[in-house]
């Protein structure tokens, strides 16, 4: 694009739509944490103004820094490893075929299992006694039970958050790639660009608007973590996989108290917001 | 700068069964040269544009340049370049550096590169531009850039435009055009310009190859496809509006309109049965106050004041003309008149083609 | 193909042959009784037993929450790129106050997980009487949905140069006319991986799904949920409607394929 946008106030109405299904939706429950975060909530109808004193008991407690800090390193080896693999495994997909075809079902297939029922197949699935994955490792002579070790549990995980979101990376890249335009890779071979300039410098930078999608998409959802690992591991052993989604639903629903429960999800909501503006102005073109 | 030879050269696209895309043909472009490929949407242009440059491997035929066989060469052995119809520049490189990228990729020194980058640059007007992203520039300064990483190549043979106009602003064409009519004169390169636009293909080339449906028509210089079009076809295409066909029968060795003698520019007796109109111009169709030698009565079914010229629709015998009138014809007005057909500027066409 | 082609292609088969195992594993265990399941190893099923299929298949509660799912998780597909459509347009070509402001504040509705919204939505959705209806639950999933929507066409549309907009006005197409002959077709991979994103989201999302129903519009949700009793957890009914929620997102990706490779097609104006 040359210039820039034309200005038209009256795009507000294309907007319009969106707002009115969308929009709304998000103040509500907002308001509703927000009051109930600065209250202790006694009773159904007893509730007294703490002000920031949830705020402040929450950050001090070191449960929280555990969770937070599990949280940093899973979603950073989480996108270190599902985006570059995405965009990889997308330049292999074909472009058109029987062959491009069969991947883009095979590929899709794990991001349609339910969540719960995602764990529960890697629950069995990794198991040394009866699951393949579990069976196999075990055969090779390796030590392995992710109920018991915790790098074990980690690394299970781990890998299956990456089995079942990596495609989404790579159905995302694949669409962005094949939105390139042929004669880009035409005027490539005839500058006599080599394979890695061409991904460098046309294929990388056309997909770059989808590239940031995905990334806050990953970013936001194995920041959220929660079902997937609960049911694979309950956050064991110990609290070795204890990310900060169940260390939520602990204090929420564990304990019953409202007030700080609302508190932290302000907080946790700020944490991802913070990230995702960061990267999100990481990503944006230096127009 | 090459010389390219095809010959007998042929394409089917797969899947299209037996329809030829571009029809077998044999031609020769002159080192240097300036040519248009013409025609309307389908007519095959752009194949033959992509068998030049090697982006298609043609069905059947030789392509040679300069006498070297390189019918399966990619574009990137022969050594061509070629301009699409949207800019194809890198947008996260500056315009020099964009310049610079096929040099690079030559293992050209720096100060060398340097040298020729300037140069290229200044041919495009692109100087003061050289150091801002590609991206940030306007689509006919992006459109210069696709052209420069071609000439930046000092042994390119022939460089190929396929319709490169389409998304310029209508007040830029004209000077993208001269500009390309000026880097010709400069360089002497081969120049290959794809359009449906009979302006840009008549302002531009030396030489125009007319093209319809798979086939080439005619190839001659913009004034021959204006006054001795060789297919009805380019009558029709070339001018605005295009030629008038007048349906015509033969008698006693000459040509009859409604019954009125009309002698053409064509010395030939035309094959018998074949379908016959006389071809002329509205620019050149005159109307007379009386009948004469060449005139042939007409009726007046409209009449477009268009300021500087005057349209005017004849029924003409059978037929349906329009005359360009230049001077003002004082008072017309709908009812009979006289079309008169200058012998020199009118030709007969039997069937398709026309009568020498 | 070329060494590098071969060797992407290369990659792309072991991780396939990696994105199967599990699902293999899935279908092994749906043929499986639990007793098996839980007791022993084998890599083929001793027999193939349908039994947990016939479970699924005989209950209506099943079938009804599979139909249910569909219907809910098509609805908010089109509502959500229909919304989506104008709002990404409008995003990719102007600029209007609070523009920027307002793209990246759509994306914070995903910024929480679904379960903030339960509460709120339950007592809208009560309030308006559209408590267990399909409409309710396909209403709710856009809060979420939309967003992505907006994201993902954006993105796709800004990749068409607005210079193809001009020529279309200069040729005098209308608005309406110009968007959806000649603008739509350009972004067609974008509207592909966006319809499959959103219905595959849609569909996997149970908490909202569950609570904002009963009877009526039950998903598969609540069936999924309802494997665990007091004879401990059903592994094979599990992992066979686990095989069966793969069937219709399989099939709408099958059916958007063409979309999403089409890529550009830049028809001549």
């Amino acid at each position: 694009m040359s210039s820039a946008k034309p200005v038209n106030q009256r795009a507000w109405w294309f907007v319009l739509p969106v707002l009115i299904s969308v929009a709304f939706s998000a103040l509500v429950p907002l308001m509703t944490i927000v009051n109930y975060s600065v209250q202790d909530i006694l009773g159904p109808d007893q509730a007294v103004f703490v002000g920031m004193e949830w705020y402040k008991e929450i950050l001090r407690d070191p449960d929280l820094h555990g969770a937070l800090y599990r949280q940093l390193i899973f979603t950073a080896a989480v996108l270190a490893i599902e985006i570059p693999l995405g965009i990889a495994l997308a330049l292999g997909i074909p472009e058109r075929g029987w062959r491009a075809s069969l991947t883009l079902v095979l590929l899709a297939m794990p991001l349609l299992i339910p969540w719960n029922v995602v764990g529960t197949i890697w629950q069995i699935f990794a198991r040394g006694d009866i699951g393949l994955l579990g069976y196999v490792l075990t055969q090779l002579g390796v030590d392995y039970n992710y109920s018991q070790h915790p790098t074990d549990a980690w690394v299970t995980v781990l890998v299956m958050d990456v089995w079942h979101w990596t495609p989404l990376v790579a159905l995302l890249s694949y669409a962005a790639l094949r939105a390139i335009p042929e004669p880009f890779y035409q005027a490539a071979r005839i500058d006599g660009a080599s394979r890695w300039a061409v991904f460098r410098h046309i294929e990388l930078p056309k997909m770059r608007g989808v590239l940031t999608i995905a990334l806050l998409l990953r970013l936001m959802d194995s920041f959220m973590i929660y079902t997937e690992p609960f049911v694979l591991t309950g956050g064991g052993p110990g609290t070795a996989t204890t990310f900060l989604s169940q260390y939520l639903t602990q204090k929420a629903v564990g304990q019953f108290d409202l007030g700080p429960a609302a508190a932290f999800s302000l907080v946790y909501f700020l944490i991802i917001l913070l990230l995702c503006f960061v990267l999100y102005n990481f990503m944006k073109d230096p127009r | 700068m090459a010389r390219i030879d095809l010959e007998d050269v042929g394409h089917r696209y797969a899947g299209a069964g037996d329809s030829w895309a571009l029809r077998p043909m044999t031609m020769t472009w002159k080192d240097g040269g300036a040519y248009a490929l013409l025609g309307p949407s389908g007519c095959g242009k752009t194949t033959l544009l992509n068998i030049i440059s090697g982006l298609i491997t043609p069905t059947r035929g030789k392509v040679s340049f300069d006498g070297r066989d390189v019918t399966a060469l990619p574009p990137e052995a022969r050594n061509i370049a070629q301009v699409f119809q949207f800019p194809v520049v890198y947008d996260t490189m500056t315009v020099f550096d964009n310049l610079a990228f096929p040099l690079r990729n030559r293992g050209w020194d720096k100060p060398r590169l340097q040298k020729r980058v300037e140069e290229v640059a200044d041919i495009l007007e692109l100087q003061a531009d050289l150091g801002r992203r590609a991206r940030a520039l306007s689509a006919d300064q992006k459109q210069k850039i696709s052209l420069g990483r071609g000439l930046v190549r000092p042994d390119v043979a022939a460089v190929l435009f396929d319709e490169p106009l389409t998304v310029i602003d209508p007040h830029l064409k004209w000077l993208l055009r001269r500009k390309l009519k000026q880097i010709h004169q400069q360089l002497k390169l081969s120049l290959i310009y794809v359009t449906h636009d009979q302006t840009e293909a008549l302002t531009f080339a030396d030489q125009v190859v007319v093209m319809s449906q798979g086939e080439i028509v005619q190839i001659g210089t913009p004034e021959e496809l204006f006054e001795t079009p060789a297919h009805r076809f380019v009558g029709h295409f070339i001018g605005s509006p295009g030629m008038n066909f007048l349906a015509c029968e033969w008698h006693a060795g000459a040509a009859t309109i409604a019954g009125v003698r009309v002698a053409t520019s064509s010395t030939q007796t035309p094959p018998a049965g074949a379908a016959l109109s006389i071809g002329v111009r509205p620019e050149h169709l005159e109307l007379a106050p009386a009948p004469g030698p060449n005139t042939v009565p007409a009726r007046i079914a409209a009449i477009r004041d268009q300021g500087i010229q005057t349209m005017v629709q004849l029924e003409v015998g059978a037929s349906l003309a329009w005359a360009k009138l230049r001077n003002s014809p004082g008072a017309l007005s709908s009812g009979t008149a006289f079309a008169r057909l200058p012998p020199a500027r009118c030709a007969l066409y039997a069937d398709e083609r026309r009568v020498p | 193909m070329s060494a590098a082609r071969k060797r992407n292609w290369l990659l792309l088969a072991i991780y396939l042959v990696f994105t199967l195992a599990p699902i293999y594993w899935m279908v092994h265990m749906s043929l499986r009784s639990n007793l098996a399941i839980t007791g022993t190893f084998a890599w083929l099923p001793e027999s193939l037993s349908f039994a947990n299929y016939a479970t699924i298949f005989t209950d209506p509660a099943w079938y009804g929450g599979y139909v249910n799912s569909i219907i809910y998780v098509v609805l908010n597909t089109i509502l959500s790129v229909a919304v989506a459509l104008p709002a990404a347009y409008a995003f990719s070509r102007y600029s209007f106050l609070g523009d920027k402001h307002l793209f990246f504040w759509l994306l914070t509705n995903r910024m929480t997980p679904p379960a903030v919204f339960l509460l709120p939505f339950f007592q809208l959705y009560t309030a308006i009487g559209l408590m267990d209806t399909h409409l309710a639950v396909a209403l709710a999933h856009m809060v979420f949905n939309v967003p992505l929507a907006v994201w993902i066409l954006e993105g796709f549309m800004s990749a068409v140069p607005r210079e193809i907009d001009e020529t279309a006005y200069i040729d005098g197409y209308s608005f309406p006319r110009f968007f959806v002959k000649l603008f739509l077709p350009l972004i067609k991979a974008g509207i592909g991986v966006t319809a499959f994103f959103c219905f595959m989201f849609s569909w996997v999302e149970l908490l909202l799904a569950r609570t904002l129903t009963s009877v009526d519009a039950k998903p598969i949700a609540a069936t999924m949920t309802r494997t665990v009793s007091a004879a401990g957890m059903d592994w094979g009914t599990l992992a066979a409607a686990g095989v069966l929620t793969i069937v219709p997102g399989a099939l709408v990706i099958y059916f958007v394929r063409h979309y999403i490779a089409k890529g550009f097609a830049m028809g001549r104006v």
